[in-house]
């Protein structure tokens, strides 16, 4: 019966955080607003010159990915720490780490996706070569749910504290910047017409570590977080 | 759960120490729990009782001392524990923006589900007709019944409940108190902090003041 059932709960847990985010839609928006907001006023700021843009877009479009997935991440278990539900999910006989998965990839559909649909007109807005913006389209489809799971394992560690957020980003962001590197690198590869491979299996090698490593460490962060 | 057929089915707590901010809450306790035995945890305020069921569940680590179930320390059994426990501490564990039914759902995904259907356990502490009600709308007393009424969806052995009958009426407190008396009459375990009077007649209950 325990075969089966892990499955069910897996799903049961990534719809039920589905059907919430769509009842408290402020979760979807805000990460999405503030990461168009972000890129859109850079033009405006440093001034709309083609070349200029081309060269600093693919950062701009990366490091506000980055902040926006930031600040959504005190959602993945803040909310089941204040009603008691972490503890449920601690006390189930399913292994936490799973559940821990559910949450994250819940997490990415919620905030991370939405990112990834937009980057293309972002793109477009900032006049890269539509090379670059494929390029970017396919960094931030290997790069945010990277986002979701180092960010899950810091908020785990922080969620028992009351004002975890300042610790939350000193812990995750020096581990977000590999990432940021290579993708924003792969980016402007891609816009100078160069191979861009190399930096693309980076990135898909930093999903693979931090999917294989992130459920264990975020189970084991939850259960110091919670003793 | 092989090993159930040699060893019969028992919670035992040895030497149980517990310290919390430099303060040692309790130190030495030991007793044992049989099936359809219930544990009544008294104290005062700040004495222990919620670290006590939480070591019980296994949230929290003893400072000394073990919990064993059928003679293995829980530490090491996992989720072969796990499976047999139901836990409702003082937060209720449920989605205030989810539907009652949607929260049992959750709930019975978690453990080992049973065949009582979801309508039939609300029906149970009386939330029939409430099922599809946001829970947020419902009574400080009604939240706490919903969360109660996750014990019925699961098939567990041992509930732990820590101030069950907070926030509930007189008729509501009477309600849970047959639903934990139906749990123990059918072989169930109970450990139990209220600083209610609880009132179980027809089970065997174990007493134990933490402030003593």
């Amino acid at each position: 019966m325990n075969t089966d059932s892990l499955p069910r709960a897996f799903m049961v847990l990534v719809r039920r955080d589905l059907v919430l985010a769509i009842r408290h839609r402020a979760e979807i928006a805000n990460p999405l607003l503030f990461f168009i907001l972000v890129t859109s006023l850079f033009p405006l700021g440093i001034g709309a010159n083609p070349k200029l843009l081309v060269a600093v877009g693919p950062g701009i479009i990366w490091v506000a990915a980055l902040l926006a997935s930031l600040l959504s991440l005190d959602s993945v278990f803040r909310s089941d720490f204040d009603d008691g539900s972490l503890e449920q999910y601690l006390l189930s006989s399913h292994p936490v780490s799973v559940l821990v998965l559910a949450k994250i990839i819940a997490h990415w559909l919620i905030t991370g996706l939405p990112l990834l649909l937009v980057s293309p007109l972002l793109g477009i807005l900032l006049g890269l070569p539509s090379e670059a913006i494929q390029v970017l389209f396919i960094t931030l489809l290997l790069g945010t749910p990277v986002l979701s799971l180092i960010g899950a394992v810091g908020v785990a560690l922080t969620v028992g504290l009351r004002k975890g957020g300042m610790i939350l980003s000193l812990l995750v962001l020096p581990l977000y910047i590999p990432l940021l590197i290579f993708a924003a690198g792969a980016v402007d590869s891609a816009a100078a017409g160069l191979p861009v491979t190399a930096h693309l299996s980076l990135i898909a090698a930093l999903l693979v570590l931090a999917l294989s490593l992130s459920p264990f460490a975020t189970a084991a962060a939850l259960r110091v977080s919670l003793s | 759960m092989a090993d159930t057929g040699t060893n019969p089915i028992c919670l035992e707590a040895r030497a149980l120490e517990c310290v919390r901010d430099d303060r040692t809450l309790f130190h030495d306790l030991d007793f044992r729990l049989d099936p359809g035995q219930a544990l009544v945890l008294e104290g005062r305020n700040g004495s222990g009782k919620t670290s006590l069921l939480r070591i019980l569940c296994g949230i929290r680590l003893p400072d000394a001392g073990s919990v064993n179930w059928n003679g293995s320390d829980i530490a090491r059994l996992g989720a072969d524990y796990l499976q047999h426990i139901a836990w409702v501490g003082h937060r209720d564990g449920m989605k205030l923006d989810l539907t009652p039914r949607e929260n049992l759902a959750m709930a019975r995904a978690l453990g080992r589900p049973n065949d009582i259907g979801l309508d039939a356990a609300l029906d149970r502490v009386e939330l029939g007709g409430f099922e599809d009600v946001p829970t947020r709308n419902l009574s400080a007393g009604q939240q706490r019944r919903l969360a109660l009424a996750r014990l019925l969806v699961t098939d567990t052995t041992l509930w732990l409940l820590d101030e069950p009958f907070t926030s509930l009426d007189v008729h509501g407190i009477l309600v849970i108190e047959q639903l934990l008396e139906r749990h123990t009459a059918r072989g169930g375990m109970l450990a139990v902090t209220s600083h209610h009077a609880v009132n179980l007649h027809d089970t065997p209950v174990q007493r134990i003041n933490l402030s003593a």
